[in-house]
């Protein structure tokens, strides 16, 4: 199963990654020549040590940092805004919860609409009901000190997922997270996915967390940053805790943790 | 956040693992926390004045060295309308300088964050005005402006503007980086950034700005005064403590300046109010977690 020739075929890629290199100014090579397509609606975890790149990548990714070679194309995008940038067509979520800390959760979750000037009535109605979804109904008015870590989170989810992004693109968002909340997150997360079909890109250094999560882990090496191989993950959706204690499952880690560790010795 | 299994709860958003907050009780419509500092001080200042007064009459000193707080108090009351006036005339100084400190310091901490260039060329400026002391230019600027409220107001200006630049500047300058990068992520325009992003994580910031430059406002209106040195029916506390000394009349001189510093307080415990009104909701300054 450690393969990567048995992506999916046939499809255009959403977004395509070719020859990407990111040197950074003090002269650390954060990635090196990284081949990467992303098809519309699939589930990807980049899984590798600290210092891959796996966070450079989603920067490159989102336009927030500049490539010193190579190209990131947007076959699949519909809509380009004036600088041919695929619109609308991304959500972020960070490792830290992000969120304007002056602001109640409703608010925080409509600042996406309401930078895109969407009209404010029409901007609060989607936020609320994207809040309901995360499962935080009842917390529109908190602010976000007096919510819980695990809830802080959902709603940088629920503020990712407002502008309805094709593409989901999330940094190592639960390793904050004590192991409990983490697993309740993640089926939310996978519950939202299955509902929404985002191109969903989820960032962990836990091969469990990948494996649970992915259809497709791309493990990556560190030093200089650049992808080692893939673990396909064909294990049915929904996915629960039948799923996290399955035979399979406990396989598919194994040849996971065997990836990242060839990665690792690389 | 309470313990029972509200939908939600039972939905598992985890909710009981929210940070619970300090609710306190209220003693007289203020927190209980609140009291010692208030008596704590009061009881420390009636201990004081007592013992001044105490002495005053033992040792029989004569008021035109050192008077009592009780001559003091009566000779408040007694001189209210000149030195009401004189206060009014001070205080419209010190809030007339406060408001320009704001205006002109948040205005241009907002243009020097925009443009780095302007913020090179004019922040040195701004540094000079603040390190010189006012003592020394309020004579010149007395000269050359000609009317007396105007100079007194500049001085004072020039007293209370720093803090607020100085500060303002930090404050927008503390944004979260990685709201910044949200916020570019969605393409927000410069306006939509300062407006949603950097003048709110700015506020803290210029908040405790005011709260020093209110009491240097007034400093500043005080000291320029005593430069000045001007006399008539329209001159503040300053130039009435300076007459007072001239005449002997110590005990008028100890009222203005008892009415200084309790304007000086006034101001304080205003800024500290508006302060703790815009951050209680939400800034870690204004908010206490029960451990």
């Amino acid at each position: 199963m450690v393969n990567s020739a048995s992506k999916p075929s046939g499809l255009r890629p959403l977004v395509s990654v070719r020859g990407l290199s990111k040197k950074f100014s003090n002269g650390t090579l954060a990635l090196r020549d990284v081949d990467l397509d992303l098809f519309p609606g699939e589930f990807v975890s980049l899984l590798g040590p600290s210092g891959c790149g796996k966070s450079t990548l989603l920067r490159l990714i989102s336009d927030l940092s500049a490539p010193s070679a190579g190209t990131i194309d947007w076959p699949g995008a519909e809509s380009a805004d004036a600088y041919g940038k695929p619109e609308h067509s991304l959500g972020f979520v960070f490792q830290e919860p992000t969120l304007l800390p002056w602001a109640p959760t409703l608010e925080n979750v409509t600042l996406p609409l309401r930078l895109k000037h969407m009209n404010a009535g029409e901007a609060r109605d989607r936020a609320a009901a994207m809040l309901d979804l995360v499962g935080l109904k009842g917390f529109e008015k908190s602010y976000p000190r007096e919510l819980s870590g695990g809830m802080k989170m959902r709603v940088s989810i629920a503020r990712a997922l407002v502008t309805e992004p094709k593409v989901l693109l999330m940094d190592e968002p639960f390793a904050a997270l004590d192991e409990i909340t983490r697993h309740k997150l993640n089926d939310d997360l996978l519950a939202l996915w299955e509902r929404n079909r985002f191109t969903a890109v989820f960032v962990t250094h836990s091969v469990f967390e990948s494996v649970y999560l992915s259809q497709r882990v791309v493990v990556m090496a560190a030093r200089p940053g650049r992808v080692m191989s893939e673990v396909m993950v064909d294990a049915p959706f929904p996915r629960d805790n039948l799923f996290r204690t399955s035979a399979d499952y406990a396989h598919l880690c194994r040849l996971g943790s065997e990836a990242l560790k060839a990665a690792i010795d690389a | 956040m309470s313990t029972d299994l509200s939908p939600t709860s039972a939905k598992g958003t985890d909710q009981d693992a929210a940070p619970v907050y300090a609710q306190e009780e209220t003693v007289l419509g203020l927190p209980k926390s609140r009291w010692p500092g208030i008596l704590a001080p009061l009881a420390m200042g009636v201990i004081f004045l007592s013992v001044w007064e105490g002495i005053v009459r033992l040792k029989g000193i004569p008021p035109y060295i050192l008077p009592g707080p009780g001559i003091i108090f009566q000779t408040l009351i007694t001189d209210w309308p000149t030195l009401s006036v004189a206060l009014w005339v001070t205080l419209r100084i010190t809030f007339a300088a406060l408001i320009a400190a704001v205006s002109v310091g948040v205005a241009l901490a907002i243009l020097f964050t925009q443009s780095k260039w302007l913020e090179r060329s004019l922040l040195p400026y701004a540094i000079v005005l603040q390190v010189t002391p006012v003592v020394s230019i309020a004579p010149l600027i007395i000269i050359w402006v000609g009317d007396v409220n105007l100079s007194l107001l500049i001085c004072a200006w020039i007293v209370a503007f720093f803090p607020i630049l100085s500060n303002t500047i930090m404050g927008l300058n503390s944004a979260d980086h990685n709201l910044v990068a949200l916020f570019q992520l969605y393409g927000a325009n410069r306006w939509q950034t300062l407006r949603y992003l950097r003048l709110p994580a700015a506020l803290p910031y210029f908040l405790s700005g005011l709260k020093i430059s209110g009491g240097l406002a007034l400093i500043g209106a005080v000291v320029a005064e005593f430069v000045a040195g001007t006399g008539g029916s329209a001159s503040g506390l300053a130039y009435r403590i300076l007459e007072s000394g001239y005449q002997l009349k110590i005990p008028r001189m100890f009222a203005a300046l008892l009415m200084i510093s309790m304007s000086g307080i006034a101001i304080f415990l205003a800024t500290s109010y508006i302060a703790h009104r815009l951050l209680f909701r939400w800034h870690e300054s204004a908010i206490k977690r029960e451990s």
